[in-house]
């Protein structure tokens, strides 16, 4: 019981305290106008290159946008921790590392879904691009395991930050190297090999594939196997990060590192 | 005159060692707009055309430093407020100008090693070699750039000091930035409505300019125009700058506590 509750009452409790973009003069210009401006930005790209059409770029940079507080939130539960002098209090406490961390990962996957659903509105509202009605349903569903897979890869690159002084570099690098591997503005057959092989290894990727798919008018059944492999990958993620976490907050004990700011 | 200059040669150079040894404001600022300029040139690269990737790296080439003015610049003055320096900032007998525009002079410095990186960058992982017709007039549309942007730099910190989370207000005008200035979207492709949007930045000149520069084109024109937006900006930003600095001081919201 007080592990449900540390996972529920605690993970929403760290995420309000610890994730400071929250406030409407950060969530506005963060979550609204980024991520439309992203979309626009490849958009046009596109048709100035004249590769693929507008609905290419809304889907891939609409879900790829899920990684900012997929990331970026992770990392700033963890990180804002040390900045706030209370890793220390969290760490010693006998509350259960998995519901301790996995808490905080339910509502940032909730904040990735919905920054992405208000990307892919907008983004078809602006340049006029249309789903098929009956893709939206399983369209839903593909964004949440998008946000969940790359939920998995915050809480990796929040591990991380246990360590790493700068979080904020640190997510954002990782959500650069989503932007050019994970097929977000170039399908994965139209890059280098080498980029395909570290994509498909990577969250979004899938999920970007599948979302893709519906949109084209294809049914829920093809894209299985897809989500299936997104899921996994999510799940891989998270599994390494639950490890690195523990890794590194026993290293830090015990070289005395888990304040240093 | 000597002491001005002096007083201007300082905090440009403490600004510039303090910039590019940041993980966020130096190396974060360059390699962030390299990964877009890498997206962007793998788009153009697909259909293979010489010209479009012309265009593209190009652009690419001055988009990084959009990106070292525009984010930080913002967020100039909040930064200093975090740090407790913005009261001795503002008190010092030395006008707000000549702290701040050494300030944004050094985030166009860094934005000129972000120009050199993404160059190379082109050239070593995309096997894309620029075509410039004058190399000298290339230089010129750049540093111009980089100048005009930074008295814009000058008049977004000065705008956004009482704006206490001023750097999402500059991240925010990252990506419209680069659609605007046309660095890797011909301009004619934007609706109309945006075309006067456009006008008023200086680097959506200077970018005119560098690609003058780069076909044989004469660049004077753009420069001129660069030139000429950039001091409109320094200006209003004077005159701004003191009235809103002024009136925070007047009714003690410095500190926005």
């Amino acid at each position: 019981m007080t592990s449900v509750r540390i996972f529920f009452k605690g993970g929403l409790t760290s995420y309000r305290a610890m994730f400071g973009w929250l406030h409407p003069g950060v969530a506005i210009p963060v979550f609204l106008i980024e991520p439309v401006a992203q979309i626009l930005l490849f958009a046009f790209i596109g048709r100035s290159a004249g590769v693929a059409d507008d609905r290419f770029y809304v889907i891939g940079n609409a879900l790829q946008f899920a990684s900012i507080p997929c990331l970026f939130a992770m990392a700033f539960t963890i990180d804002g921790e040390r900045e706030a002098h209370t890793l220390s209090v969290v760490l010693v406490s006998p509350a259960r590392r998995l519901p301790l961390f996995l808490g905080r990962a339910l509502p940032v996957i909730a904040n990735g879904w919905v920054v992405t659903l208000v990307g892919l509105v907008a983004g078809m509202l602006l340049l006029r691009v249309t789903i098929p009605g009956s893709a939206w349903l399983p369209m839903l569903l593909v964004v949440l395991v998008s946000s969940a897979s790359c939920t998995g890869l915050g809480l990796a690159t929040g591990a991380v930050a246990l360590r790493v002084r700068d979080s904020a570099v640190l997510a954002n690098v990782v959500y650069c190297g989503l932007l050019i591997f994970s097929g977000v503005n170039v399908a994965l057959d139209q890059v280098p090999g080498w980029m395909a092989d570290v994509g498909r290894w990577l969250p979004l990727t899938h999920a970007i594939e599948a979302a893709r798919r519906l949109a084209d008018g294809q049914g829920a059944g093809s894209i299985g196997g897809l989500l299936v492999r997104e899921l996994g990958l999510g799940a891989a993620y998270t599994v390494l990060g639950l490890l690195m976490l523990r890794w590194l907050e026993t290293s830090s004990r015990r070289w005395a590192t888990l304040d240093r700011v | 005159m000597w002491k001005v200059l002096h007083q201007i040669a300082v905090c440009y150079w403490l600004q510039v060692k303090v910039t590019s040894t940041s993980w966020f404001d130096g190396v974060l600022a360059v390699f962030y707009p390299l990964m877009f300029a890498t997206a962007t040139l793998l788009v153009y690269r697909v259909r293979g055309d010489a010209d479009g990737m012309q265009f593209a790296g190009l652009g690419a080439v001055v988009m990084g430093m959009w990106t070292c003015q525009g984010v930080v610049a913002a967020s100039a003055l909040a930064r200093e407020r975090w740090s407790g320096t913005l009261e001795l900032l503002v008190a010092a007998p030395t006008g707000m100008p000549r702290i701040l525009v050494p300030t944004t002079l050094a985030f166009s410095t860094v934005g000129l090693y972000c120009v050199v990186v993404t160059f190379l960058w082109e050239r070593w992982v995309f096997d894309l070699p620029l075509h410039i017709t004058s190399w000298p007039l290339f230089v010129l549309g750049v540093v111009v750039a980089a100048l005009t942007l930074s008295l814009f730099g000058y008049f977004l910190a000065v705008t956004c000091v009482r704006y206490r989370t001023a750097w999402a207000i500059g991240a925010a005008m990252e990506m419209p930035g680069w659609l605007l200035c046309g660095f890797v979207v011909p301009l004619a492709l934007l609706p109309t409505w945006l075309h006067p949007l456009s006008w008023v930045i200086p680097t959506t000149w200077a970018m005119e300019a560098v690609r003058d520069a780069a076909n044989g084109s004469s660049p004077w024109g753009h420069l001129g125009l660069a030139l000429l937006v950039g001091a409109g900006y320094a200006v209003i930003g004077g005159y701004l700058g003191r009235q809103l600095v002024d009136s925070a001081r007047r009714h003690a919201t410095l500190a926005l506590t």
